[in-house]
């Protein structure tokens, strides 16, 4: 599904992502785990073109999109959410996902003009499924900026849904959250997975992760230390000196 | 009562011109070049009328797309600049508009007298309404039906998904490029409609004045243009035009008496405003606070 080869960015002196190669198979979902500054949130804003690459490739079903805009690559089927939530606080909670209807599906199907200057009542089931899905029919009508925090991140996993992704990156989607919404968040995952969605989830809530991922690869300083199950992952050594320090230091 | 009807065809014009700056300000952008466009509309439409001897409608649609097209033009290279850098750069487009036709000088025997735009003098003898026996009234009406049709549109453009997109853009540009939108693309729309509106308010403003020069193009009507829907609030137009008739008929005219004191008002108003409501005078706030209102009268007559 999705080929990082070589990935690489720097910024200024600091090597933020260093030569990474990752693979993320058709439907799995793969954990991205690492110390704070390893890197994890500048692989997901270079997957989906947020900046420019300094070395490697980003490639998509085989066809290389380095250089591919941001708001194409929704288009090709790759969706994120961000680690401080980005709604769009002034809009209600189904024009937030009206707004981010952008597939290529999605833009093709529909008469331009019926697509741009249609009126609410073409609100589609699409957000009604979305709505339901994320338990938030009730709010469908309020300002995103009055939600709760914990509706607030549900609406976001929502938008990022909208465009109908085949592969999400979900970063640090339960920071903030209660045991019951980490529940729930996992679940939604596990049904989106039956879905067939590939999901890419970085995450500091290692239970979360090692509950719910299929493989997990493990960054520090910008480099790819581990990669394997969440079961080998946890009985490397190298993972463990990049939490927890060196045996000696202990 | 003609200077009751002559300032209802100011707030008309003027209505026009914060609707133009309405449409790039929903995308978060804020253009001083809103007056180099009316400028533009309004000398196309000018010399349209008085030297190729065209109707007026057709003269304000070739002003507004030409105006748009402008605006189009210098939305691209100005759009990739943000904040207070693209107001430096638009302001300079407004200014350069205004030079432009400060030393404009192309004027035809018409007859047997010299028309068109006379560099500084500016563009005298726009005389097609007078010559077409149209009364005072009759101008404002047309003036009035131009602006009930844009503010029709522009309703019903915010209603529309496209409304929705454009404040997407203009909430918070990363994430609405997250979620597959062409930020550009959006931004340089929204520039060309705003273009093609003050072309029409331009058009306008050019035929019921019969003279315009390059002075009346300048800074100040820039920002009267951004102030009106910052007054008002981005929610829906009616606030641009509440702003208008507020700062043209109250604030211009009803407190004549005070000279150019009132400047000193209106820029103490605009703080004012945006440290009380920054949202403006009409927000998503207050309509839904009206909302309510009148539903709890309708139970409380029931």
């Amino acid at each position: 599904m999705l080929e990082l080869k070589g990935l690489t960015k720097h910024f200024g002196g600091v090597r933020a992502v260093d030569n990474i190669d990752l693979t993320v198979a058709q439907g799995e979902i793969l954990g991205l785990i690492g110390p704070n500054g390893s890197g994890k949130s500048t692989i997901v804003n270079l997957i989906c073109g947020l900046f420019p690459l300094t070395g490697g490739q980003v490639i998509l079903r085989g066809t290389d999109i380095s250089q591919v805009p941001p708001h194409t690559r929704v288009a090709m089927g790759i969706a994120r959410t961000f680690q401080n939530i980005r709604l769009f606080g002034q809009l209600t909670v189904w024009q937030n996902l009206w707004v981010a209807q952008n597939s290529a599906e999605q833009a093709g199907n529909e008469n331009f003009l019926r697509r741009w200057l249609g009126g609410p009542q073409r609100a589609r089931a699409d957000i009604d499924r979305a709505l339901a899905f994320f338990d938030l029919q009730h709010k469908r009508d309020e300002l995103a900026a009055n939600l709760a925090f914990g509706e607030q991140r549900r609406l976001e996993f929502a938008r990022a849904l909208a465009a109908r992704p085949a592969l999400v990156l979900l970063d640090e989607p339960a920071a903030g959250m209660n045991a019951e919404e980490i529940d729930q968040l996992d679940a939604r995952i596990r049904k989106l997975r039956a879905e067939g969605v590939t999901i890419l989830l970085i995450e500091h809530h290692v239970e979360l992760v090692m509950a719910v991922t299929d493989r997990i690869a493990v960054l520090n300083f910008g480099q790819k230390i581990a990669e394997g199950t969440p079961a080998e992952v946890q009985a490397n050594p190298l993972v463990r000196e990049a939490y927890l320090g060196t045996a000696t230091a202990a | 009562m003609d200077f009751y009807l002559g300032l209802i065809q100011i707030i008309g014009v003027h209505t026009l011109l914060g609707l133009s700056a309405y449409c790039v300000l929903l995308t978060g952008q804020v253009s001083l070049a809103q007056a180099g466009f009316f400028a533009i509309g309004a000398y196309v439409a000018g010399m349209l009328t008085v030297l190729a001897g065209w109707p007026i409608v057709p003269a304000l649609v070739a002003a507004s797309l030409v105006a748009g097209a402008m605006a189009c033009a210098v939305g691209f290279p100005a759009l990739r600049v943000k904040g207070l850098m693209l107001v430096v750069a638009t302001t300079a487009f407004g200014e350069a508009v205004r030079l432009f036709f400060f030393n404009f000088n192309y004027q035809l025997e018409r007859g047997g007298f010299r028309l068109g735009p006379h560099g500084g003098e500016g563009f005298r003898q726009i005389r097609y309404f007078p010559e077409h026996g149209w009364s005072t009234l009759d101008v404002m009406l047309f003036i009035w039906a131009v602006v009930v049709l844009v503010m029709a549109a522009l309703w019903w453009m915010d209603r529309s998904r496209a409304g929705a997109v454009l404040r997407a853009v203009g909430e918070d540009e990363l994430a609405a490029q997250s979620s597959g939108i062409n930020v550009t693309a959006v931004k340089v729309t929204a520039m060309t409609v705003g273009g093609v509106i003050a072309g029409a308010g331009g058009g306008l403003f050019a035929h019921y004045t019969t003279h315009i020069e390059h002075v009346q193009f300048g800074v100040v009507l820039a920002t009267f243009a951004v102030a009106y829907p910052i007054l008002g609030g981005l929610s829906n137009v009616f606030g641009t035009l509440l702003a208008v008739i507020f700062i043209q008929g109250f604030l211009i005219e009803g407190l004549r008496f005070m000279g150019d004191w009132r400047n000193l008002l209106f820029g103490g108003l605009i703080v004012l405003a945006m440290n009380v409501r920054p949202r403006g005078l009409i927000d998503a706030g207050s309509i839904a606070a009206l909302r309510r209102l009148l539903r709890n009268k309708e139970r409380a007559g029931a």
